[in-house]
């Protein structure tokens, strides 16, 4: 962790503090209404809960067009080169060792939300792959039944009943939440890039992950090209739900309730 | 003309399948439709190498006679559907549909070995409107693709699907408003009409 990483904890914790109490005043009463009563319900132009929970949306979109620019005139072809020129077994390789890398961290979040079992097994797998895999290249664990929990830090903050705050699009990094970035330094010291390789060889690990995290989105990213009219409320309400799932292990509330009920530790 | 082949197997499709199907519950339709429509891909070549003609053959046949494709084009225009002309609501389904069948093509594209795994139903024998939960299992993170039904009689049609956590209905509905606000209906319909040439920018 450096002093950059540092400053940031700081600047994000701040911000936390300053939205919990915003976002709190800001929740909303009223439910979703019913798809067919839309024709005749005057309250239409009422919010969506993408909406809702996007109070700083001008500024997020700004950063969200400055990703993009920087996706498409950066990443993606370096990306498009690296899925070209890489075989396809050598990439799953890469994936796997950074996935490995990080398993250990999951086994660590897993334990801090209490949830003993994965936590286990996620060290187990990391153990496995780490010395019978090849140092991660090869993901015995899951051949053997081992199945992966992934969490992070933004995860845990959530599970512990910490409210994710508005949507936040941060620079290279893409969607988050107020709560998901004061959880990333943490991810990041965490992270692979940081934990596994001297500082020397930190551009090409960093470089190698980004590569790796870019090609596993393609047909995410091409599928969402072919959907969205407006990409950018598109990918935030995505975003927003898929970590809302994440947080409930799969089982959020119902429609119109998520965004209102408490972390499933409180209930 | 497409709209108009369309409603035609659709009429078809209703006046043979519809008694058949009379007690088909919503979530054994969304089986029978989701197993149906795998199955062709995994046997067909030309649609897992997207080729849209043919993706829109398969849709036309397997998945419009069970979507109430009206109500779901005019739930996202939202309150502007009723002052649209019956010719500017017509053009909207047309272009509508073809942007869904469209990214429809690009997902079909990536079907190799998935399966669709249903999560329990809550439901009551009387209830007329239902969602069916389901999830797309292959490598990697489970797809969640939920369908919310609509009872009309005796048959159960889809109104609006959820894809990632996302319905589509009301996510259209906000760019389409969007849309019309700029540049009234006809904007909205040119809009859709450029996108679904491919020229678009954003």
């Amino acid at each position: 962790m450096n002093a950059c990483t540092r400053s940031w904890a700081r600047a994000a914790l701040l911000l936390l503090a300053l939205c919990t109490t915003g976002a709190a005043q800001a929740q909303p009463s009223a439910g979703v209404s019913p798809i067919m009563s839309v024709l005749d319900d005057p309250n239409v132009e009422e919010l969506t809960p993408g909406q809702r929970a996007d109070p700083w949306e001008s500024f997020n979109r700004a950063m969200f067009r400055f990703n993009q620019d920087l996706d498409e005139g950066l990443l993606l072809p370096w990306t498009d080169a690296y899925v070209t020129l890489v075989p396809e077994v050598a990439r799953i390789g890469v994936g796997n060792f950074f996935a490995n890398a990080q398993d250990i961290w999951s086994a660590a979040n897993n334990l801090m939300q209490g949830k003993f079992e994965r936590s286990l097994i996620m060290t187990m797998r990391f153990a496995t792959n780490s010395v019978l895999g090849a140092l991660g290249l090869i993901d015995i664990a899951t051949a053997v039944g081992m199945e992966r929990w992934p969490e992070d830090f933004g995860q845990t903050l959530g599970v512990w009943g910490v409210a994710p705050g508005p949507y936040l699009v941060l620079p290279v990094f893409g969607p988050s939440t107020v709560r998901d970035a004061v959880g990333l330094p943490l991810d990041l010291a965490a992270s692979p890039y940081y934990s596994i390789s001297e500082s020397y060889f930190r551009p090409a690990t960093t470089l190698l992950g980004a590569l790796n995290a870019r090609s596993q989105l393609l047909s995410a990213t091409q599928a969402l090209d072919a959907m969205a009219l407006d990409k950018y409320s598109f990918v935030r309400d995505v975003f927003l739900s898929r970590r809302l799932r994440l947080i409930y292990d799969g089982n959020p509330p119902e429609d119109g309730e998520a965004d209102k009920a408490p972390a499933p530790s409180r209930q | 003309m497409m709209l108009n082949r369309c409603l035609l197997i659709l009429a078809l499709a209703m006046a043979v399948a519809a008694p058949a199907r009379a007690d088909t519950a919503p979530d054994e339709l969304i089986r029978q439709v989701s197993t149906e429509v795998i199955d062709t891909v995994k046997s067909d070549k030309a649609i897992q190498n997207g080729d849209v003609a043919k993706i829109v053959e398969l849709v036309d046949a397997k998945v419009m006679p069970h979507v109430n494709f009206q109500r779901m084009t005019a739930s996202a225009v939202g309150r502007n559907w009723r002052s649209a002309t019956p010719e500017q609501q017509k053009r909207l389904q047309e272009e509508f549909k073809i942007l869904l069948v469209r990214s429809y093509a690009g997902a079909l594209t990536q079907v190799k070995d998935q399966s669709v795994q249903f999560k329990p139903m809550r439901a009551n024998p009387g209830d007329t409107e239902v969602v069916v939960r389901t999830e797309v299992k292959g490598k990697g993170e489970p797809i969640q693709l939920d369908y919310r039904l609509e009872k009309n009689g005796t048959t159960w049609k889809i109104y609006d699907v959820n894809v990632l956590g996302v319905w589509l209905v009301e996510q259209y509905r906000v760019s389409f408003n969007q849309e019309i606000a700029a540049g009234g209906i006809d904007g909205l319909i040119a809009k859709l009409a450029e996108r679904n040439k491919g020229v678009s920018k954003s």
